[in-house]
């Protein structure tokens, strides 16, 4: 099949066969990291515009080295370095980034949208690198790469979802893709982190975090957003993480060959006890990072033209 | 694969097998024996053909030789003009490749900008001693400085003709035809 995308702005526009593709591209990909020599010319003279306004290690580095990897010029923006502390608007700075004649821009913005407006101004393929609390398309998919690659399938999986639902596009995006793939999805985290008619997409939504993790295949921890929360959603951090912390005693209640994943960066103690986050027979957070430069590259490949 | 009246079969099942029977003996014969050879095959037609050879050379010396597997879709020189790439392949060579004299192994050999592409991502993975092409066909009309080593059948033929290679592997049966204006 051809792949007819513009842009990635969400999982929840893609197709089964589209995330299909993108994985088994992203397959593909994933020898080249491994080489001595890791570049490949296939996209020279290409121009990646890695456009920022939200902090990031892993996402702005691992998109960067994709398009390295595949021999485009990357160039990363981050807010703060650049006009948007002269006051510049985003539709400003997308149409002056047009005119240099980029390929593609991929772009992370704390308001939910701000991909969707961007695609909808230039011409240029958009990827959505996380917006607000709406959708984190590329992690989605390197995690559903990454639970494929362990489990042989997603269909008829259970993966639990544990932690502060309300604030995370990664909990938004996986729930589109895994459910579109088969899996069963179930949510928990305290009342006050868990939005209102969540269940209209189909998933089990429990406060206990023990109720959801119970006979799970995958549990997915999600990150305790500080910088999200203005009001306090729950007491202490020592009080959370005594009710929605992974640790050896209540993993027992999943299934035996259970995988841990986080979407990084991690806090040690609060969501996930260290030992659990560092134990190579159920964690596999360090093969999501892995997982993201293939699909990253998969994607840079596909939506310059490749797929058919 | 369905004869119609547009196709000529030009080799069968028996032709191709002896074709690779010969080039097995050549590429010994040649490099003096199996010591530091390796063969790559190109997807898809080509890696069957490798692996074919590689069951030919370790019958006749009794010892097992390397096989890779190269997809060389993303070192294409139209990867940049033409709209569509093609789907991935992934490439497999689990061996390093410096000081060895690499067989490229591929089904037809025509314009020669494969096997340009091949010999770049070849020089990605290390420094071969020598690089040699095996190919089952050469049907002419090079547009690149760059011929075979070791050829099955010279099947000259017209820019209007396509040359097909069917594997028992992957179409069910053995045999090369020309198909007419496509």
């Amino acid at each position: 099949m051809k792949f007819e995308k513009k842009d990635i702005l969400g999982i929840k526009d893609l197709s089964v066969d589209e995330i299909n593709l993108i994985l088994e591209t992203a397959e593909s990909f994933l020898e080249i990291s491994t080489r001595k020599i890791k570049k490949v010319p296939t996209l020279r003279g290409k121009t990646i515009i890695n456009l920022f306004y939200e902090a990031s290690t892993r996402t702005r580095t691992s998109f960067e080295i994709a398009g390295k990897r595949l021999s485009a010029d990357t160039i990363n923006i981050s807010a703060s370095t650049s006009s948007v502390v002269k006051g510049e608007t985003l539709i400003d700075t997308a149409r002056n980034l047009e005119a240099m004649n980029p390929d593609v821009i991929v772009i992370r913005h704390s308001a939910a949208g701000a991909p969707h407006l961007l695609a909808s101004l230039v011409k240029q393929s958009i990827i959505n690198a996380g917006d607000g609390a709406h959708e984190h398309p590329t992690q989605a998919l390197l995690d559903i790469m990454t639970i494929k690659e362990h489990k042989g399938k997603i269909s008829g999986l259970k993966v639990a979802i544990i932690g502060d639902i309300e604030h995370s596009r990664v909990a938004r995006s996986n729930i589109y893709g895994l459910s579109k793939m088969g899996a069963q999805v179930v949510l928990a985290g305290p009342a006050t982190m868990l939005p209102r008619y969540i269940e209209q997409m189909g998933v089990k939504v429990y406060t206990k975090m023990e109720d959801a993790i119970t006979n799970a295949d995958v549990v997915m921890m999600l990150r305790i957003q500080l910088e999200r929360q203005k009001q306090s959603l729950f007491p202490s951090l020592r009080e959370y993480s005594q009710h929605y912390c992974l640790n050896r005693n209540n993993i027992k209640l999943a299934r035996k060959d259970v995988i841990v994943m986080h979407p990084g960066p991690i806090n040690r103690g609060v969501e996930i006890s260290p030992d659990i986050a560092d134990d190579p027979s159920c964690s596999v957070i360090l093969d999501q990072v892995n997982k993201g430069v293939a699909v990253r590259m998969a994607l840079l490949y596909l939506l310059t033209g490749g797929g058919e | 694969m369905a004869e119609n009246k547009n196709t000529k079969t030009v080799m069968d099942k028996d032709g191709i097998e002896r074709c690779l029977t010969r080039i097995a003996y050549e590429i010994l014969e040649k490099n003096k024996g199996m010591e530091n050879i390796v063969l790559v095959g190109i997807r898809t037609g080509g890696v069957y053909l490798a692996e074919r050879l590689q069951k030919k050379i370790s019958d006749i010396e009794r010892d097992k030789i390397p096989l890779g597997i190269l997809d060389i879709t993303l070192y294409r020189d139209d990867i940049s003009v033409s709209t569509k790439k093609p789907r991935l392949g992934e490439t497999k060579i689990n061996f390093s490749l410096d000081d060895k004299i690499v067989i490229l192994v591929d089904d037809v050999l025509f314009t020669g900008r494969t096997i340009r592409a091949a010999m770049d991502a070849l020089i990605d993975f290390g420094r071969p001693k020598m690089i040699q092409l095996a190919v089952l066909i050469d049907r002419g009309h090079r547009e690149l400085p760059i011929r075979a080593d070791f050829v099955g059948k010279n099947l000259p033929s017209s820019l209007w003709e396509a040359v097909r290679v069917d594997l028992v592997e992957k179409d069910g049966m053995d045999e090369v035809v020309i198909e007419e204006g496509t």
